[in-house]
C-alpha cells in the first residue's frame, strides 16, 4: 500500500498574518511558518495504518517554496518513509488550478493507492484541492471524513455535511480528506528526529514533471486588487451599572436588531 | 434546446436530502442577478422538478434545468457533477456560482478540471467589469479584501453561504428546459447510508443565519451555557460556540465558530463570555453589528466590538431578554 500525504507549510494562525499589498502575496516574513495542524492530522490517519499494516510506505508531499524543507523534514520524523518537495520560482502566487495540476503530476510520479489532505488549510481555506487532484488523477474522492477505515482494497468513512451524516466507501485508488475530528499527531521523538535525517527528501521542479504551467496553457486566477481593511473600531463600551441590559436591549431595538 | 442570454451566468443550487432548495440558494441566485441573468441548476428526482423550479423562479431564476439522476443519493458528487458539466457546456455562461458547501466545493473543484475553468473559491461578492466576471474575497479573517479575476474565459466561484445579502426579484413562471446528462465513466465513492443532521430545534442553521448567538469559556458550564441559548431564542439567532466552550464540552463541535470551526458574517453577532482570540474573530469579525457582553474589561473582542458591556452575563443577559420581551409584548 503506497499512501501519499499532502502537507502545507502554513502562516500561525497564532500570529498576525499578512498579505503583500504590492503582490497580493502572503508575506512570509510577517509570520512565522509552521506545518498546518490538518496535514499532521493527516500524516497520523496514514501512519497509524503503516503501524499496524507492515509493507505500507508513507510519502509526505509538498508544494512549497525552497525554505519549507525544514517543514516537510517533521513529517519525516514524524514517521513518513519519504518526502517530496514541488519547488520552483514559476510556482509563486499559483492559483488552484495551477497547484492541482502540479500536485497531480507528482502524485502521479510517487505512484499512490491513497491519497490523504486535510479538509481546509487554515491560511487559504479552499477546500477544494482533494477533489481537483482526484479529477486529474481519474479516482473518486471522498471529502470530509470525520472517521476513516483504510482496507487493501477500499477506504470507508463517515462524512459529516450540513444536511447530515453520511457513511461513504470508494474502491482505492482514492483520494481523501479528513477533518479536525481525527486524532491530534504524534509527536516526532528524539529517534525520529535523527532517522529523518538519512530518509530519501526529493525535490522536484516543474521540469522535472514536465508540466506546463504558462498562464496560456490555462485559465488561472490573478488578484485585481487588494486592500487591507481598516482595522474593525471599537464602538461603545459601557460598564454595567445595573441597567446595561437594558441599554443593550435599546440598542438593538433602534438598530432594528432585536 | 432553449436559447439562454448572452449574459448567463449558471447557478448550481443544493438540494437537501428532504428534497428542498438548500438555504444557500437565495443569496447564489441575488448574486448571480448582479451579473447577469441566472440560470439555476436543480438535480433532483423528477417528481420533485415542478416544485423546485417554481421555487428557483421565486428566488430570482428567469431560466432553469433540471436534471434527473436516479442513483443521486447514492453515488457521491458524480451525478451532480456530470448536469454541472451538461449545463456548462448548453448555457456557455460567462460565470459558474455553486455554494460553497462541502458538497458545493466537491463539484466546482472536479469542474474546474472538467472543463480546464479557473476556480476562485469563498467568495463574499462577484462584480461584472468590461472582461466579465469578477470574485470579491475576504482574507485572512476579514483583514484583506481581494478581487480576483481569471485571465480568460468563464469563472467558477464558490460563494460563501450567508455572504451575499442581494435578492433577485422573483420571477413567475421560469423556463424550464429539461437537461440530457451522460453519465462519467470516472469511478466516484459510494454512499452507503445518510443520517439527516438532528434538528434539534427551530433555532436557525449557523451557517447562514441573519443573527448569531455565541458563548465562551466565561459561560462556566454545560448547564449555565442555556443562558447563551436562551438569548438567542429571544433574538431569533443561530447559537454559536468559542472553540474553548467546545473543547469545555459545553456544546458539540458543529457550533465552534472562528478558524477552526465555521465562518459566519451575520447582521448581528452576540459575544457572550468570550474573550476573542484571534482564532475566533477571524471566523466572525465581518459580522455587520458585534455586541459583546464580558466580565474583563480588557478582553480582546472590545476592540472589535459595536457596543460592548463589562459586565456578568449572567446578571446583564436575563436583564436583556427581559427587556426585549417586554419591548416585543
Amino acid at each position: 500500500m503506497k499512501i501519499v500525504v499532502l502537507v502545507k507549510e502554513v502562516p500561525d494562525t497564532y500570529g498576525d498574518r499578512k498579505l503583500s499589498l504590492e503582490t497580493g502575496l502572503a508575506d512570509r516574513a510577517a509570520s512565522e511558518r509552521v506545518l498546518d495542524e490538518i496535514g499532521e492530522r493527516a500524516l497520523e490517519v496514514a501512519l497509524s495504518y503503516a503501524d499496524a499494516n507492515a509493507g505500507t510506505d508513507v510519502t509526505v508531499m509538498s508544494m512549497a517554496s525552497g525554505d519549507a524543507a525544514a517543514t516537510l523534514r517533521k513529517g519525516l520524523a514524524m514517521g513518513a518513509a519519504t518526502a517530496v518537495q514541488i519547488s520552483d520560482d514559476a510556482l509563486a502566487g499559483a492559483d488552484l488550478g495551477v497547484t492541482a495540476k502540479v500536485l497531480a503530476a507528482a502524485v502521479k510520479r510517487e505512484g499512490f493507492d491513497l491519497v490523504i489532505t486535510g479538509n481546509l488549510s487554515t491560511d487559504g481555506m479552499a477546500g477544494v484541492l482533494p477533489a481537483m487532484l482526484a479529477e486529474h488523477l481519474r479516482v473518486s474522492h471522498v471529502t470530509s471524513l470525520s472517521a476513516v477505515e483504510i482496507s487493501e482494497t477500499s477506504v470507508r468513512g463517515t462524512r459529516a455535511t450540513d444536511d447530515g451524516t453520511a457513511t461513504v466507501s470508494a474502491a482505492l485508488p482514492a483520494v481523501i480528506s479528513i477533518t479536525e475530528a481525527l486524532p491530534d499527531a504524534r509527536f516526532p521523538n528524539f529517534k525520529g528526529i535523527m532517522a529523518a535525517k538519512k530518509k530519501p527528501f526529493t525535490t522536484l521542479s516543474l521540469a522535472d514533471l514536465e508540466v506546463d504551467v504558462d498562464v496560456t496553457a490555462a485559465p488561472q486566477i490573478i488578484m485585481t486588487a487588494i486592500t487591507e481593511k481598516p482595522p474593525r473600531g471599537a464602538g461603545v463600551k459601557i460598564v454595567d451599572e445595573g441597567d446595561a441590559g437594558e441599554k443593550l436591549a435599546a440598542f438593538l431595538i433602534e438598530n432594528r436588531l432585536a | 434546446m432553449t436559447d439562454f442570454a448572452a449574459d448567463s451566468v449558471l447557478v448550481v443550487l443544493d438540494v437537501t436530502p428532504a428534497g428542498e432548495l438548500a438555504k444557500s440558494s437565495a443569496g447564489l441566485l441575488g448574486a448571480a442577478r448582479q451579473v447577469g441573468t441566472p440560470v439555476a441548476l436543480i438535480v433532483a428526482p423528477q417528481e420533485r422538478h415542478d416544485a423546485l423550479a417554481a421555487a428557483a423562479g421565486e428566488l430570482g431564476a428567469p431560466s432553469v434545468l433540471v436534471a434527473d439522476v436516479t442513483d443521486a443519493e447514492m453515488s457521491l458528487t458524480s451525478p451532480l457533477l456530470a448536469a454541472a458539466a451538461a449545463a456548462y457546456d448548453a448555457v456557455r455562461p460567462d460565470a459558474v456560482l455553486i455554494s460553497n458547501s462541502i458538497e458545493g466545493r466537491d463539484v466546482a473543484g472536479r469542474l474546474a478540471v472538467r472543463r480546464s475553468l479557473a476556480l476562485a473559491v469563498d467568495a463574499v461578492g462577484v462584480q461584472r467589469d468590461d472582461e466579465g466576471v469578477l470574485a470579491l474575497h475576504s482574507v485572512y479573517g476579514g483583514a484583506y479584501n481581494v478581487t480576483a479575476a481569471p485571465t480568460f474565459g468563464a469563472p467558477i466561484i464558490t460563494v460563501r453561504q450567508g455572504a451575499v445579502d442581494a435578492r433577485a426579484e422573483a420571477v413567475a413562471t421560469p423556463t424550464v428546459t429539461v437537461l440530457d446528462v451522460a453519465s462519467s465513466d470516472l469511478p466516484a465513492a459510494v454512499v452507503e447510508s445518510v443520517e439527516p443532521a438532528v434538528v434539534s430545534s427551530s433555532r436557525p442553521e449557523l451557517r447562514g443565519a441573519a443573527k448569531v448567538v455565541a458563548g465562551g469559556r466565561g459561560l462556566g458550564s454545560k448547564d449555565k451555557f442555556a443562558l447563551v441559548e436562551q438569548l438567542a431564542d429571544a433574538l431569533g439567532a443561530a447559537v454559536g460556540a468559542s472553540r474553548a466552550a467546545v473543547d469545555a464540552g459545553y456544546v458539540p463541535y458543529a457550533h465552534q465558530v472562528g478558524q477552526t470551526g465555521v465562518s459566519v458574517s451575520p447582521q448581528l453577532y452576540v459575544a457572550l463570555g468570550i474573550s476573542g482570540a484571534i482564532q475566533h474573530k477571524a471566523g466572525m469579525q465581518t459580522a455587520k453589528t458585534i455586541v459583546a457582553i464580558n466580565k474583563d474589561g480588557d478582553a480582546p473582542i472590545f476592540e472589535i466590538a459595536d457596543f460592548g458591556v463589562v459586565g456578568d452575563v449572567f446578571t446583564v443577559v436575563p436583564q436583556l431578554i427581559a427587556a426585549l420581551e417586554s419591548k416585543k409584548a
